[in-house]
């Protein structure tokens, strides 16, 4: 279950969506959801699928990826389409029973409200598989860094952010091991009640806890070794820097969003 | 004057949480004096506790001394100022390799130090593949840190702080969790840096054949320096060592048991090579 989670999970390549500036696909994506949000029919919402279908097509990544993404969401996915299918009794009635009535206007907003958040969910993590964890913060970093005017401490957000992502892997090993040792030890986590069951994690969670700790400790010192103090004066190996297939991205992207408001026009 | 040089030093721990008084403070050592030359390769053995890792934290500032002066390359680590020089000259292997790497590529946590260093990104690059080259692991350089083996991501870490320069590497039981390859890695690594880079070595271990390859073997015991001298000096006092709970390496056990036994043979022998010779030579 736990290695399911996609976020931060990055697959190596050298396609151009690869090759982008992680600042500018920050922006792309944030244009992407902007045009999710204005689709107001399925039609609109095509254009952000053909858009989304050839950024993955682009970028290489298989398509079973894409499929992974969602699994986590499936329940918010059944969630938001019965309650549209249950709440919205506008238009043509279609099928009643007790107190439930489905009506076409329901079933059209599920599917739309559905496909949407799929849209939302698949080409946000092709942002995540194309990137870099690292090139991502730095690029927050660089996208927040006129914030640092106000004293919003970005580089060591930032800082936190690489760690963290650093250690996922590392910590999920060890709840692994301690798993296993605790069941060595006859832990029961599979059964009984729900209470029993999240109090059997607490064996676990508590040497998770004092390792993660420990480790924290003798990292710090092994960034002070290599002389680490802070973000003041600090250069990165990996400059950002925008080439034209940025702005040629930028385009497309406007491109599409452009068609998205000229089909809300024509279909309202 | 030596490149490391710690005078009178004395050291303790504070810990302000603990209820019992006497705890408070734990004493490490006290007055301690210890020195070593540029470009040797010493190996620092002691049982657990010893102070070993308390004395080696001195060098390179993490540790500063309640008394006495560590003088490391001319600076005093007490002077702020060049803390960061001193850092940069002196870099620091730990034992976990898992808890020194910071990026979630090879290449850039290589690229670490140079980054707070303030190292222009071009030389960065330049020095990054330089250190990946001399350690071995060149080609992984995009790699993920956490798919390497034990031995491999020890030899990225050394490679993080060879990028820095150093004069002088302190390994605080870099070995310690490796299996036997990954520590033959490692150790071949080490001695590739020191006989051809000149690097100073400042070398913890628990393991006596990894000391046996030093040019002087020092002991600590209770927070005291209780031998310095080269190996086989060191190793040729059995009693001794074991008196303090140490072993020595197999071959040297081997002989002066035999040595014990009424055999003449060499009582200086600590690495299987000699042993082997001096045998062959008692039979013919
Ligand atoms: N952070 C700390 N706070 C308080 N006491 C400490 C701390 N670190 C070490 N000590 C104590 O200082 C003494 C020396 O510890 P040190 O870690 O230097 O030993 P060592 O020779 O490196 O041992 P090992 O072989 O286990 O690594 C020990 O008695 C230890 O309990
Ligand atoms: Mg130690």
């Amino acid at each position: 279950m736990i290695k399911d989670i996609t976020i931060g999970q990055f697959f190596p390549g050298k396609s151009i969506v690869h090759r982008l500036d992680p600042r500018m696909k920050i922006i792309l994506t944030g244009i992407y959801i902007v045009l999710l949000f204005l689709a107001k029919s399925i039609f609109a919402l095509l254009v952000g699928i053909i858009f989304m279908i050839g950024a993955f097509i682009i970028s290489q990544i298989p398509i079973r990826l894409m499929l992974k993404s969602i699994k986590p969401i499936v329940p918010i996915i059944i969630f938001t389409a019965v309650l549209n299918l249950f709440f919205i009794t506008t238009g043509e009635l279609l099928f009643q029973f007790w107190i439930i009535k489905i009506t076409t206007d329901g079933v059209k907003t599920s599917v739309f409200m559905v496909v949407r958040i799929i849209c939302l969910i698949i080409g946000t993590s092709l942002l995540t598989y194309t990137t870099s964890p690292i090139a991502l913060t730095d690029a927050i970093e660089r996208i927040l860094s006129p914030l640092k005017k106000i004293r919003v401490p970005v580089h060591e957000l930032s800082m936190m952010m690489t760690i963290a992502l650093r250690f996922i892997p590392t910590l999920i090993e060890e709840t692994d091991k301690i798993m296993s040792a605790q069941k060595a030890r006859g832990a029961d986590m599979e059964t009984g009640s729900l209470i029993k069951r999240a109090k059997a994690l607490i064996p676990i969670l508590i040497p998770l806890f004092v390792s993660a700790f420990r480790r924290a400790e003798e990292l710090a010192m092994a960034m002070e070794c290599r002389c680490y103090h802070g973000g003041e004066g600090r250069t990165r190996l990996k400059q950002l820097c925008t080439a034209p297939r940025d702005f040629a991205a930028l385009f497309v992207t406007a491109l599409f969003l452009i068609g998205v408001i000229i089909i809300n026009r024509i279909f309202s | 004057m030596s490149f490391l040089y710690a005078r009178n030093i004395t050291f303790s721990y504070i810990n302000d949480f603990d209820e019992n008084e006497s705890a408070k403070k734990t004493t490490v050592f006290r007055n301690l004096n210890f020195a070593v030359e540029r470009g040797e390769f010493v190996a620092v053995l002691g049982h657990n506790g010893s102070g070993k890792s308390t004395l080696v934290k001195c060098f390179n500032g993490i540790n500063i001394p309640e008394e006495g002066d560590v003088i490391v390359n001319g600076y005093n680590t007490k002077d702020e100022e060049h803390l960061l020089d001193i850092r940069q000259s002196v870099g620091m292997v730990f034992q976990n390799p898992d808890n020194q790497i910071v990026a979630t590529i090879v290449e850039e946590d290589v690229a670490f130090a140079l980054e707070n260093m303030g190292v222009e990104p071009k030389e960065i690059r330049r020095r990054v593949d330089d250190a990946l080259k001399t350690v071995g692991m060149y080609e992984y350089r995009e790699h993920a840190p956490h798919k390497l083996s034990g031995g491999q991501k020890q030899r990225v870490a050394i490679a993080g702080i060879l990028a820095m320069r150093p004069s002088c590497i302190l390994l605080d039981e870099p070995t310690a969790m490796l299996d036997p390859n990954g520590r033959k890695e490692v150790l071949k690594t080490i001695k590739m840096l020191n006989k051809e880079f000149g690097v100073t070595i400042v070398l913890i271990t628990h393991y006596m054949d990894e000391a046996a390859q030093a040019e002087r073997v020092v002991v600590m015991d209770s927070g005291e320096i209780v031998m310095n001298d080269t190996p086989k000096k060191v190793f040729s006092r059995v009693e001794e060592l074991k008196n303090i709970g140490l072993d020595v390496p197999q071959v040297t056990e081997l002989t002066h048991m035999l040595i014990d036994e009424g055999v003449s043979i060499d009582s200086e022998i600590i690495t299987e090579d000699e042993c082997v010779e001096a045998i062959r030579a008692l039979f013919n």
